[in-house]
């Protein structure tokens, strides 16, 4: 049938046969607020060129997953994101979670240590330990992975800002253990942009931040290769409260915009173009998150050999991360959380994720329970190796619906980066407060949606009962962390060679005020016993710190 | 209730490092949106800040979003130095991620009102609203 007569057979149907709810058929939209037909056909998907469009997997565009054989050939890591307390606490976590089969670490650290401050800083009272791991030098770093061998498991850290001088801790530890930089594989957030777009934990102003980036893609591309130098990351603008086209669009403007300044700093995009990755949200909406990431890879493809020339393979493959939405969870009757999550891991796993971490049904309370992370963790294993979702390939591929959702979030993209260039780009789009403005609007229309009972979520505001105090337990961090903390920062100040300290800062202090590449440096800062605050410090003094006019 | 001429007052804060915003913002706008005069004074504020601006703004409460686990530092400190500025008629509120036993321990210690995820802004704009004048 051709897209015509089956527009016009769906008119006849329409008329006829379907009974339509009147004023309710408004009530159908996604939960990025897109409305949604009660029906998809041929004539939704009638563009669609099959080879063009789609392709297959492991072949341009890679619409249908970058791998040739996907999960049939290796299933996704399984990859919790973890961290609280001391670094022994968190070591014995990581210790727990790989026995119980989990494949890869991923590392939260504390407030603290995502900000650059020591822990004795006065800034950092009250949060050392409380969000994740507190780590002041690579001292710290070497207890977190005691026992742990580097060269066997590979880590992903969700740091920023400092992200150059937590994996010169990170390197300098597995160089401790034996292991060889080459030998080392593990990924830095490493994505400033999305910093001052959504999560907000900066240290320096953009120029120099992204000054630091290309240091981190050079260096990695010469002496760390399989390092992911950027983890181009969406989750925080989703969870910020964007729509999920607008987390795709500005994801992808970002990731464009680290491959601009890599080129500007004088590399060949080949060169480290293969050690991006992206990390995205995979929210409540099951059919949009699935359309999202297949958009996502299609886009990246093209973008990357149309615009960006790229030659090698590996420079168009959008390999990413996913984490299920913490904005989808409630207070309320958390253990409908653990469904919650399980759809929208499956949604991440039908949309050909490479990693998944999936929430802990108390994250909205506190940091989760073992319990709690272990039902996780056998939640992403249930899928994996019960629902039969890793048996085929992109299996929602053909859906018209699908098909139809994965164009349409192309094209919001293509919208969106036409708006961002308008604005002059993505730093003068962030200065100007342009995404947060987005951003703050798309949160704001959700939150009136579900006030006004358009949008439902169960337990919050439909199928409440009276009493409503959750009864699970939750994990509490003794407040004699910080101080423990603060004592072995102290031990470490005390028991290092001040000369050495002070010869490294200096030279940081010269390559900063210069031009030549800061790893290098760094690395000799970390194997100086030099802490993260006082390394932070040096390079505040040369960089300057942002400050983020207020948006709302 | 109060008439157009006493507007009432509010700061909104993000103490700490902790930078979700989100709800912090939501809340901002909700509240300015029901009429009341909001500063929004921004991310990573010291106790010292929110306390310097809750004065000079001459504001009637303070609102305070905390989800990094820092709430059991951060609004005691707040509470000591309104106190010590004489300023205790300022009310303090707050949200986050703040589990129900710490939320008691907090109003205790003298916050108004802790508002769990989920709040719908209807009950903290009438909350607030509803907050005689001089305590």
């Amino acid at each position: 049938m051709d897209g015509d007569s089956y527009e016009a057979e769906k008119r006849r149907w329409l008329a006829e046969t379907y009974q339509s709810p009147g004023e309710d058929e408004e009530r159908f939209t996604t939960v990025s607020g897109e409305p949604v037909d009660p029906l998809y056909g041929p004539g939704d998907v009638s563009g669609l060129d099959y080879l063009r469009d789609l392709g297959f997997p492991g072949e341009y565009p890679y619409t249908r997953g970058i791998y040739p054989s996907m999960y049939r050939g290796r299933l996704w890591t399984m990859r919790q994101f973890s961290g609280f307390g001391t670094a022994r606490e968190t070591n014995e976590r990581f210790k727990f979670l790989l026995g119980r089969g989990q494949t890869g670490l991923s590392v939260a650290f504390d407030m603290p240590t995502i900000m650059g401050y020591d822990s004795d800083d006065p800034m950092s009272e009250g949060e050392v330990g409380r969000c994740g791991v507190a780590i002041d030098s690579v001292v710290d770093m070497q207890t977190l992975f005691d026992g742990i061998p580097l060269d066997r498991i590979t880590t992903s850290m969700t740091t920023n800002a400092p992200a150059s001088i937590l994996l010169a801790f990170y390197l300098v530890t597995g160089e401790r253990q034996g292991v060889p930089f080459r030998e080392m594989g593990g990924t830095i957030q490493n994505d400033i942009l999305k910093e001052y777009i959504a999560q907000k934990s900066w240290i320096f102003p953009p120029r120099p931040s992204l000054r630091i980036i290309t240091d981190v893609m050079e260096f990695c591309a010469s002496e760390v290769p399989r390092w992911n130098t950027i983890s181009i990351s969406g989750y925080h603008i989703r969870e910020a409260g964007s729509t999920a086209a607008q987390e795709l669009a500005f994801t992808l403007a970002d990731g464009m915009a680290y491959v601009q300044a890599g080129i500007d700093a004088g590399m060949d995009v080949d060169e480290f173009a293969p050690r991006l990755s992206f990390f995205f949200n995979s929210h409540i909406d099951f059919f949009e998150e699935v359309a999202k990431y297949r958009a996502a890879r299609r886009i990246w493809a093209r973008v990357m050999k149309e615009r960006f020339g790229a030659e090698k393979e590996e420079s168009l493959l959008l390999r990413f991360h996913t984490q299920t939405a913490g904005c989808s969870l409630t207070a309320q009757q958390p253990e409908n959380n653990i469904v919650r999550t399980a759809y929208e891991g499956l949604a991440a796993v039908m949309g050909g994720t490479q990693s998944l971490h999936t929430n802990s049904m108390d994250e909205v309370l506190a940091l989760p329970t073992e319990k709690a992370v272990e039902i996780a963790l056998r939640t992403q294993q249930v899928i994996a190796c019960e629902t039969g979702a890793a048996n085929t390939i992109d299996p929602l591929a053909g859906s018209y619906y699908v098909e139809h959702l994965t164009d349409r979030m192309e094209s919001e993209a293509l919208e969106y980066f036409d708006e961002i260039e308008a604005e002059g780009g993505v730093l003068e789009a962030i200065e100007k407060g342009y995404f947060q403005r987005r951003i703050a609007d798309a949160s704001y229309r959700y939150q009136l949606e579900v006030e006004k009972g358009e949008r439902v979520i169960v337990g919050v505001n439909r199928f409440t009962h009276d009493d409503e105090k959750p009864d699970i337990e939750l994990l509490r961090i003794d407040p004699s962390v910080e101080s423990e903390q603060v004592e072995s920062l102290r031990a470490v100040r005390r028991e290092r060679d001040e000369s050495a300290v002070e010869g490294a800062a200096l030279e940081l202090r010269r390559r900063a005020d210069g031009t030549g590449n800061l790893m290098p440096v760094i690395l000799k800062c970390a194997r100086a016993h030099m802490t993260q605050g006082e390394i932070v410090g040096v390079m505040k003094e040369v960089f300057g710190e942002y400050r983020e006019r207020p948006v709302y | 209730m109060r008439g157009e001429k006493d507007k009432v007052r509010v700061l909104i804060a993000k103490p700490g490092l902790d930078g979700h915003d989100r709800g912090a913002k939501v809340v901002a706008r909700a509240l300015r949106d029901a009429g009341m005069e909001v500063i929004y004074l921004g991310l990573h504020q010291t106790p010292e800040q929110v306390v310097r601006a809750a004065i000079d703004e001459d504001v009637d409460v303070v609102g305070l979003s905390v989800l990094s686990g820092a709430h059991m530092t951060i609004f005691p400190k707040v509470l000591r130095m309104l106190e010590e500025r004489g300023a205790t008629d300022i009310r303090v509120i707050g949200g986050g991620i703040i589990p129900e036993d710490d939320a008691a321990e907090l109003e205790r210690l003298g916050v108004a009102r802790l508002f769990a995820p989920g709040t719908p802004t209807a009950e903290i704009i009438d909350y607030v609203d509803g907050l005689p004048s001089e305590p």
